[in-house]
């Protein structure tokens, strides 16, 4: 993994600034050719089941749709603006309490109005990923 | 019965950490359970817009899904012993989420001992102007 400060400040600040990202705690890691990577320190205010401890689902759907917007803004192609059409997001276990959850987000295609994004989210077993998503997102480029 | 089941409903609203720090609590008429996300300045994705973040969306269809499913297993006298589990979710982004109180219902259109499919609307203003709807799968406890 890249050191943090491997990371344009501008883009940090821009990730860390966006008010929900700000009120999860969201840190960008890895930013840059269409890939991010954010992490989600565990935190008590999001557990969702509060008998385990275990963070709620729809966090872990912010920080993967966090990751996915920042890895279409930081593709070569250099888009505006993007806003999320549709995410599609596999379970697969609940992140183990305690841990950290980040989540590696790839542009892997960008057309004139569409990018697609494929995000993945582990704790610290990452040969076992807590969630993963597949979205499409609108893209605004420069005229 | 129903006051039971309004215990219930508080227990889940007060009890989930993760509710609270959304904001998110729900409306009854009858039946009818309406799930309300009150606006809130660190619900906010995008700043230049404004326009509510795509993850509180997806959370918000997420958790009015969950407790629709136990809100419909009370109604037939099932007791809540854990809560269901998203399998799966996916959500439907149709237009920016305003700086402005959001509302969802879920419709549970299948559910068997295991597993649930439930789908969800969510809207701002008027109920026939969805901003985002969301198809998810559930294991039942």
């Amino acid at each position: 993994m890249r050191a943090m400060a491997e990371v344009p400040a501008i883009a940090r600040q821009f990730i860390e600034a966006l008010p929900h990202a700000a009120a999860l705690g969201l840190r960008l890691e890895e930013i840059g050719d269409g890939r991010a990577v954010i992490a989600l320190p565990y935190d008590t205010r999001l557990i969702g089941d509060p008998a385990t401890g275990v963070i709620h689902g729809g966090a872990v759907s912010a920080l993967m749709d966090t990751a996915s917007g920042a890895s279409v803004l930081c593709h070569p192609a250099g888009p505006l603006s993007t806003a999320t059409l549709d995410l599609r997001i596999d379970y697969m276990r609940p992140a183990t309490p305690g841990q950290t959850i980040r989540a590696r987000a790839l542009c892997h295609h960008m057309t004139r109005s569409v990018a697609f994004v494929s995000v993945v989210a582990t704790d610290d077993d990452e040969a076992r990923p807590v969630a993963m998503a597949n979205g499409a997102f609108t893209v605004d480029r420069p005229r | 019965m129903s006051d039971a089941r309004d215990e219930v409903l508080r227990g889940l609203t007060e009890g989930i950490p993760y509710l609270r720090f959304l904001g998110i609590r729900f409306d009854r008429a009858g039946d009818e359970l309406t799930a309300v996300l009150p606006f809130a300045p660190q619900l906010i994705g995008n700043p230049v817009l404004p326009a509510l973040h795509g993850g509180v969306t997806a959370a918000f269809l997420e958790v009015t899904a969950i407790v629709g499913l136990v809100w419909s297993g009370l109604a037939e006298g099932t007791a809540v012993s854990a809560l269901p589990k998203t399998i799966d979710l996916t959500v439907d982004y149709l237009r920016a989420g305003q700086p402005r109180d959001a509302y969802a219902r879920a419709r549970i259109n299948r559910s068997g001992r295991r597993y649930a499919s439930v789908h969800v609307e969510a809207w701002q203003d008027d109920p026939g102007r969805l901003f985002a709807q969301g198809t998810g799968h559930f294991l039942m406890p």
